[in-house]
């Protein structure tokens, strides 16, 4: 089978999870090819080779250097058409969720979001997905000729990379204005800290953090792991924190090597965005509390006392 | 303004989810159903929307009967009327799209509002297969909405590390993400004018699934954490764990 990759950038930066979803189908498919929409990156197309990409489409100009999700659905349809590709593959992201059906109606091809297992069993895709925010999951086959998988992001992870070098190959769109019905004006960067969903660690915070004036400790956990910060929604709700922090099923869904949950009880809810975390860490004051379910390792105690100790050991040993 | 607004029946987000006797699907025994949480904000922004720019707001839902009663509560928050697609239940986002699509493109929608995802299949689907088979644009998971003078919309969303802005024009799709709105709670006299209020019913054409459940299974189940202990005296322990035996920092 032949599978063709959607890599994003933003700001000249490929994502990670795109590099973790070449890989994926590199190591499943008979080949992989990435395919690049926007602004040029120059020598990077060739360097995506390193995770198993054997050729790059790179198609820039043309109005694609900022994001609409009419215009990239036709130009990327486009291409998959003319490669004849069986499967697509794209990283769950904010992107993803907004262009990937629209690619599929147009490929006629069935979707499957937010994957995270992919296997090649008798000549058939199987992919499977968490549902229920994660507390149930379904194994799936999709019935159309080209099939269309998005993977949740940090849970394919990358095990090597080579040195090799893709073949690149440039591409103008095919594009008119009327393929531009919604375009993106401006895109608003947060300076400083890493997202939650593409953090390696997080240090989350909930209502057991007494108030917004103590975020100084999350924050500066947060910095000597090179950390994302999370919340709860009851802090989100009370204003304390962004939206854009919450985690769990009406917020973002988190998959780090480690998450560190502090004065967080532990709602069904909340444990719907970061439970397919590796190493979960709770520190609660009640050891009642339903996180220490789940959570790999414990402290039962005060977070305000716990995390100043927590953030000088760990400097120590990373030596920040 | 002809404002729809598609709304999914599912599960409250507490059920303790069990795989039925298909082993494909969830046990809906004593499970209590919702409006999905997502949609709420989408009835909301649906509803703001008339309130400023006038017009009729209609709710559609794909299901079967049993999805009557969220149909209601989305009546009881102040949508004027409803729009029963008959169907299965266990359609996938495709044949959810296309049955809404079927019934509603002869309606000339001015704006169709969708939530984020559902919380069943979570799949982030529906809005935007919706506008790519009507022709329409579409912006999913907005938390910021503007009508501007000239029949054009703004439109925020969140994307990782920041927000992403963008404009297009009516008609178009929009789903809507927590943080758009305070969704409204109904009032005694909106359930009961809800009762009222007509709900069309129609039938899907029949349709089947291109997204094939093979099982459904329950997580693997997690061995039960170690408690390092109590206080700051437990942190050394703790760092010491995670750093030799998690090898995580
Ligand atoms: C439809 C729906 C969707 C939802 N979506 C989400 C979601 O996406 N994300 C989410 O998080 N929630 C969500 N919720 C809310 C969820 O049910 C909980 O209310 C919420 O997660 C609780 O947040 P919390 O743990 O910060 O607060 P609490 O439940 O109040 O817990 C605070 C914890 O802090 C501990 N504590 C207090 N003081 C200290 C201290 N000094 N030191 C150490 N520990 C201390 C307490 O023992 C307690 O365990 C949703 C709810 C619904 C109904
Ligand atoms: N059965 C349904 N009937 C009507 N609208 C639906 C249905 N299922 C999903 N939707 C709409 O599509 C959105 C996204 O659902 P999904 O793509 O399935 O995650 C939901 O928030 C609803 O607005």
């Amino acid at each position: 089978m032949k599978a063709i990759v959607f890599v994003e950038q933003r700001d000249g930066n490929i994502k990670k999870s795109s590099c973790e979803a070449i890989h994926a189908a590199a190591g499943r498919f008979d080949s992989c090819t990435a395919v690049v929409l926007g602004p040029d990156l120059g020598d990077a197309y060739a360097g995506l080779g390193a995770y198993g990409a054997s050729k790059v489409i790179a198609v820039n100009g043309d109005g694609l250097e900022k994001y609409s999700v009419t215009a990239y659905a036709k130009a990327f349809c486009d291409i998959v058409r003319e490669t004849g590709a069986d499967v697509v593959l794209f990283s769950a992201t904010a992107m993803a969720k907004d262009l990937a059906p629209r690619v599929a109606v147009r490929l006629e091809a069935a979707l499957a979001s937010d994957c995270t297992a992919l296997s090649v069993e008798e000549g058939d895709v199987i992919a499977t997905r968490p549902v229920y925010a994660g507390k149930a999951f379904i194994r799936v086959s999709l019935s159309t000729p080209v099939k269309i998988f998005t993977l949740r992001p940090n849970v394919f992870t990358i095990a090597e990379t080579s040195d090799a070098q893709a073949e690149v190959e440039r591409r103008a769109p095919d594009l008119g204005e009327e393929d531009f019905s919604v375009q993106v004006v401006e895109t608003k960067m947060s300076s400083g800290r890493k997202d939650v969903v593409e953090a390696d660690v997080v240090v989350s915070g909930g209502r057991g953090m007494g108030a917004p004036e103590n975020w100084n400790l999350i924050e500066e956990l947060a910095d000597v792991l090179d950390a994302a910060t999370g919340a709860s929604r009851a802090v989100v709700d009370a204003g304390w924190r962004p939206h854009a922090e919450q985690v769990g099923q009406t917020g973002k869904t988190v998959s780090p090597s480690l998450y560190i949950a502090c004065g967080i009880s532990g709602a069904i809810q909340h444990l719907a965005g970061m439970s397919s975390s590796k190493c979960i860490v709770a520190i609660n004051k009640d050891p009642e509390a339903p996180i220490f379910n789940i959570a790999d390792y414990g402290i039962i105690g005060d977070v305000m006392e716990v995390l100043p100790a927590l953030t000088n050991e760990i400097r120590a040993v990373v030596g920040k | 303004m002809n404002i729809f607004v598609c709304i999914s029946h599912v599960p409250d987000s507490t059920t303790k989810i069990k795989v039925g006797p298909s082993g494909k699907e969830i046990d809906e025994e004593g499970v209590t159903f919702i409006l999905n949480p997502y949609d709420e904000y989408a009835v909301e922004a649906a509803l703001q929307m008339k309130e400023k720019h006038e017009g009729e707001v209609t709710a559609v839902c794909v299901g079967d009967d049993a999805v009557k009663e969220t149909i209601r509560k989305a009546l009881a928050m102040g949508v004027d009327k409803g729009l029963l697609i008959k169907a299965e239940r266990t359609r996938d986002s495709f044949g959810i799209a296309q049955a809404i699509a079927g019934a509603i493109r002869d309606k000339s929608p001015d704006v169709i509002f969708c939530g984020k995802q559902s919380i069943d299949y979570d799949s982030c689907q529906v809005a935007g297969m919706l506008g790519e088979i009507l022709g329409m644009p579409s912006v999913s998971a907005i938390v910021g909405l503007e009508m501007n003078g000239d029949g054009s919309v703004t439109l925020e969303r969140d994307i990782e590390g920041g927000q992403e802005i963008s404009t297009t024009k009516l008609p178009a799709v929009l789903s809507t993400d927590k943080g758009l709105n305070e969704p409204r709670y109904p009032k005694l006299q909106g359930i009961m004018a809800a009762k009222r209020k007509p709900i069309e019913e129609i039938e899907a054409p029949p349709y089947e699934n291109r997204v094939r459940v093979l099982d459904m299974r329950m997580p693997p189940a997690k061995d039960a954490g170690k408690i390092v202990g109590e206080g700051v005296e437990a942190v050394p322990e703790l760092v010491k764990l995670l750093h030799e035996e998690a090898k995580v920092i």
